[in-house]
């Protein structure tokens, strides 16, 4: 019985590790790779780090910071972030990345995640949405949730999926910072037409809130948060440990 | 010295690391004759079987990786390169294998008694259930989670098969065969298990295979037919 995950998602510029809430205001938190050791020793079964960086000296620290996670912490690693090319995959791949989310890079080129399947496979390709409800409908946001782009969120990941997208990371910024649960309605919409891996993002604000989300809905396989686990309001071990007792499956 | 076979196929990063990480000396290489010299062999693998196998033939290492393995050196094949040490498989029309353990790759989703609803591929941490006692495994317990992402199964492997996961159906999760051993999951992300796994076939020698001075090994009990039922969902880990 495969279990549920959980994934810390550490948002990286410049080499260490920030956080915003609903994407504006971000506090230095510590060292990525203390961060991911941290994380890993506490059962996350996964790992996202996401390049917020803008220089081209800020990326060269992030691939660093990276290397050296990878050659310290054995359990996958997700890198997001400025990846608008194919050449973008193979740089963060050869680091030692595991699978690599697009966002914005594949609403410029929507071809780039067809190239990226092709090359690398399926499996290490994350189609990552924000989506909010603009006029009563999902939209899809680029550039760090500050842009509608004007296209329906449900559409764009089905087309990702079936362009070769292997697993979506769903970020409601509608609930995104607000700590009161998931956004089960958002959720419910992928799942619904989406076979391959989805991934909760945005809202999490206690151990109950993950309860709720993986019973609520079974086709979601795992769930992403940030500031509740680097500030420690919620711990790892007993948020696995609450889901297991809940009947849920995860890894203790 | 263990040896990571360099066949153009996949991404290493991690699998170096994590032998670096165990204190294991390991080298990455595609010739013949540092192959030979290694004390142990390492066939990696990501990416469809076909290409492999193919890419494997064009650089003349199907014959060489044959022979090492007649000779009785520790081997072990992970991801796709365990399904690269069956006979044939059927992803992307029929291909030949290496043929060191008895058996064939299918899609899981061919498997009888196959979940409609459960998602391919197969990726994420599942419980393993240990179907007989296994060098590899002196350190890992029944019911330990391991890190699987493929969409392929093996089947027909009769006694080989050592571990077996369950996704709807049974998923054949580590085999077995002499000095021939293959892992589905990746070892190299599942984290402490996945480690001492890894520790497991790094202290494997052609000497303690073949004189039977490996304990686990001295005293093996092969189980003969199907691997014990597997428990039904809801399961922990």
């Amino acid at each position: 019985m495969i279990t549920k995950r959980i994934i810390p998602c550490l948002d990286v510029r410049n080499g260490r590790v920030v956080k915003g809430v609903n994407f504006k205001g971000v506090a230095d938190v510590a060292s990525p790779v203390e961060l991911a050791e941290y994380y890993s020793a506490a059962g996350a079964d996964e790992l996202v780090f996401y390049d917020i960086t803008a220089s081209a000296e800020g990326r060269k620290l992030f691939t660093d910071v990276l290397r050296e996670t990878a050659e310290r912490v054995f359990i996958p690693l997700t890198v997001g972030g400025g990846i608008n090319t194919v050449e973008d995959f193979g740089r963060v791949l050869k680091c030692g990345a595991d699978k690599v989310s697009v966002n914005s890079g594949a609403i410029r080129d929507p071809s780039l995640i067809g190239a990226a399947a092709t090359k690398y496979g399926s499996q290490c390709v994350v189609l990552s949405a924000d989506v909010a409800r603009v006029d009563g409908e999902f939209r899809v946001f680029a550039k760090g949730g500050r842009e509608d782009t004007g296209m329906e969120a449900i559409g764009w990941i089905r087309r990702a999926v079936e362009n070769g997208a292997g697993e979506v990371v769903v970020n409601s910024i509608d609930t995104d910072g607000v700590k009161q649960g998931f956004d089960l309605d958002l959720l419910a919409h992928v799942t619904y037409y989406v076979k391959v891996p989805v991934i909760a993002s945005g809202g999490a604000g206690s151990i109950s809130d993950f309860i709720s989300l993986f019973r609520t809905l079974p086709g979601v396989d795992a769930g992403l948060a940030a500031s509740v686990f680097h500030f420690g309001e919620i711990a790892i071990r007993e948020l696995k440990q609450a889901m297991a007792a809940a009947g849920i499956p995860a890894r203790l | 010295m263990t040896a990571i076979v360099d066949y153009g196929a996949g991404n290493l990063f991690s699998l170096v690391s994590s032998l670096s990480f165990i204190g294991e000396a390991a080298v990455v290489t595609g010739d013949p004759d540092i192959l030979r010299a290694a004390d142990r062999i390492i066939l990696p693998g990501v990416g469809a079987f076909g290409e492999a196998a193919d890419l494997l033939r064009e650089r003349g290492l199907s014959p060489v990786l044959k022979q090492i393995a007649a000779e009785g050196k520790p081997f072990l094949g992970i991801c796709l390169g365990m399904q690269l040490l069956f006979d044939e498989s059927e992803e992307f029309g029929r291909h030949e294998g290496l043929s060191l353990i008895p058996g064939r790759v299918v899609p899981i989703e061919s498997l009888p008694g196959w979940d409609k609803t459960l998602k391919i591929p197969h990726i994420g941490w599942n419980p393993l259930t240990l179907t007989r006692p296994s060098p590899l495994f002196r350190e890992v317990n029944d019911g330990d989670c391991v890190y699987f992402v493929h969409s392929y199964c093996a089947v027909d492997c009769g006694e080989s098969v050592t571990a077996a996961a369950e996704y709807s159906v049974t998923v054949t999760a580590a085999v077995e065969r002499g000095n021939v051993f293959g892992c589905q999951f990746h070892p190299e992300k599942s984290g402490n298990v996945g480690l001492r796994i890894l520790r497991a076939f790094c202290g494997l020698t052609a000497e303690n295979l073949n004189t039977g001075t490996d304990p686990v090994f001295k005293n093996r009990v092969l189980k003969s037919g199907p691997a014990p039922a597997l428990n039904g969902g809801g399961g922990q880990c």
